[in-house]
């Protein structure tokens, strides 16, 4: 990515921004996230198809965002979280600068988060066949193979929380599971406490969820849990309408509107 | 003990396993799933899974849960009663192919739970568990059990120590302790005497990648360095390091209350998490990530050599494997090495 290096040089340089979030090469075959502050550091970015970690989930890390102004090399599902983030109010113009790669690996660079915007909303965002076939399996089961096919998936889980850490939407200082006066989800990683921390994160995730796998490929235990979130996403686009994320946008889940269907909130 | 050296023909492995079975012996082994493999209760000889360098989850749960009943209490107008679990219920077990760097990190966590207080769950669990170790012959580029003062054929922490000598070939088994001893006279047969074999040649060769009292040294001057902040950027602070590691001991003390009774209970902890260290008041002395991550490296290469006179690093490499932003211990330590302080 000769493009993003120069671009990223430029930017330090200029002192336009204090970091650039990108990708180098990690350990065995691996990538990781880079945060150039020096010139020279640029020439260590790279990008390919291996590189799906969701960059997003810095900007709203504190160590990162108190650099300074932050550029962001984003695919995307990364543009798609920035946008989502903005439209909660955690990332902006001010701090936060988007270069953009497109699909087709070309660099790609963004005025504002408005452009970003009308460059995300050209693509839809689409379940792949592999994830698409086993959500159907799961929809034709009867509800105890359901409920069944869930407990054992989720009976490994340790509760190490690498799915939340790796979720960009997940930014809360204290996560509900965090809470322990009241206690709301409980701290053990048995049945219940499993089940009941799986099932709030999908809910908290509905309508925001721009479903990038970041989940899925930070657990150590290859649980997956993303087709709990592909799922919510899917019921939410059935019944209230498409879903991509906006700057100004209507907050699927949390918005009340008159003329929603069902009443119990009247 | 002396270590008794043994000759097991490949095909005894599963008639050891018959009658172990036989004898009521629960054998909790690798198996996989969903592409992971990790150790779970065996049924069959034939889910037993070989060949892996590494399982994903260490053995540490058998004798460590990562959720453990202490005990029970109930409130009445008589006053508080509570009621300990019953040790008797804690079930004699077999950890099959157990890697020495595992079988090395039980001592580390035994040294944990013995420090001042003894722990008489965890001991109860770790008297009833005998460790059937199995030597490395693979190894990968994130294993350093050499840097760590261990071996791909470390006897410590099993109980017997078997080697596969040569691919498809038989195993030479050094019965270590008492333990060990006492599952070979269960079937006497299938140990069968041998002129000594010379292990060496079949273990994996993991090479030295630092000097571990070196780093302990260093680290005597490291607290202050900017080298966290760097390294500690990327970390998202999960715990899943913590929660594949051999040695993590870390617990946090729940009480699952339901109206007057309930129990009270011990959880996997992590010092990644911003709120390991979170004070009542709001205040936080690990407020940061570096602050997180320093005491993660700290504790394994300073204060427990210092406390407990063991490292809490085996060298399995499991944190640096299982890391979704490839923060690698190996290559962290190697820079903490080569930096001037």
């Amino acid at each position: 990515m000769v493009d993003l290096i120069k671009r990223a040089k430029e930017l330090i340089e200029s002192s336009a921004v204090k970091v650039v979030i990108g990708y180098e090469n990690g350990t065995g075959n691996r990538t990781r996230a880079l945060f150039v502050e020096k010139t020279e550091d640029a020439d260590k970015l790279i990008f390919d198809s291996r590189c799906i970690q969701n960059l997003a989930a810095y900007v709203t890390k504190r160590e990162v965002k108190d650099k300074g102004k932050m550029a962001i090399a984003a695919t995307l599902p990364v543009m798609r979280s920035i946008i989502q983030l903005a439209s909660e109010f955690q990332v902006n113009d001010n701090n936060l600068l988007v270069l953009g790669i497109t699909p087709e690996s070309k660099l790609i660079e963004f005025e504002n988060l408005v452009e970003v915007e009308t460059f995300v909303h050209q693509y839809q965002i689409e379940i792949d066949a592999r994830n698409k076939e086993m959500l159907d399996r799961l929809d034709n089961m009867t509800k105890a193979e359901r409920w069944k096919f869930w407990i054992d998936e989720l009976a490994p889980c340790f509760k190490c929380y690498a799915c939340r850490a790796a979720c960009p939407m997940c930014y809360c200082h204290r996560c509900t599971v965090d809470f322990n006066q009241p206690q709301w989800i409980p701290v053990p990683s048995h049945e219940l406490g499993n089940l009941e921390w799986h099932i709030m994160r999908a809910i908290h995730l509905t309508g925001r969820c721009i479903d990038c796998d970041a989940c899925y490929n930070a657990c150590p235990l290859y649980i997956p849990i993303n087709l709990l979130t592909k799922k919510m996403m899917l019921d939410a686009r059935e019944h209230f309408g498409g879903y991509q994320p906006a700057l100004k946008g209507e907050h699927l889940m949390s918005t009340y509107k008159p003329d929603d269907k069902e009443n119990f909130i009247q | 003990m002396n270590i008794d050296k043994r000759l097991v023909r490949k095909d005894s492995l599963e008639k050891l396993f018959d009658i172990l079975k036989q004898n009521s012996k629960k054998i909790f082994a690798p198996s996989t799933k969903n592409g992971k493999i990790s150790f779970r209760d065996a049924e069959k000889f034939s889910g037993i899974v070989t060949g892996y360098v590494q399982t994903s989850q260490s053995s540490k749960e058998v004798a460590f849960p990562r959720t453990e009943k202490i005990f029970d209490y109930s409130k009445s107008k008589d006053g508080m009663s509570v009621k300990g679990i019953d040790l008797k219920d804690i079930p004699e077990v077999i950890l099959w192919g157990v890697r020495p760097c595992d079988a090395t990190g039980i001592g580390e966590l035994s040294s944990v739970f013995n420090w001042d207080y003894k722990d008489e769950i965890y001991n109860n669990r770790l008297s009833k568990i005998t460790v059937f170790g199995f030597s490395c012959n693979n190894s990968d580029e994130y294993c350093f059990c050499t840097s760590v003062g261990g071996n791909p054929g470390n006897t410590e922490g099993s109980d017997i120590l078997f080697t596969q000598t040569g691919e498809n070939s038989d195993y030479l088994a050094e019965i270590i302790t008492e333990k060990g001893l006492a599952i070979v006279s269960l079937a006497p047969d299938l140990f069968e005497i041998t002129n000594n074999i010379e292990k060496n040649k079949f273990l994996a060769k993991v090479p030295v990648r630092f000097n571990h009292e070196e780093i302990k040294e260093k680290l005597d001057k490291f607290f202050e360095s900017k080298e966290w902040i760097e390294q500690s950027l990327r970390c998202i602070g999960c715990g899943a390091c913590a929660y594949v590691c051999p040695t993590c001991a870390c617990f946090d003390i729940q009480d699952e209350a339901h109206g007057r009774k309930g129990s009270r209970v011990r959880c996997w902890d992590s010092c990644g998490f911003s709120h390991f260290t979170l004070h009542t008041s709001g205040h936080n002395p690990r407020d940061v990530q570096s602050q997180r991550w320093r005491q993660r490296i700290m504790h394994k290469f300073s204060y427990m050599p210092e406390r407990l006179s063991v490292y809490g690093c085996t060298g399995c490499g499991r944190c640096s494997r299982a890391c979704p932003v490839d923060m690698n211990i190996l290559e962290h330590l190697i820079s903490i090495q080569e930096v001037t302080v």
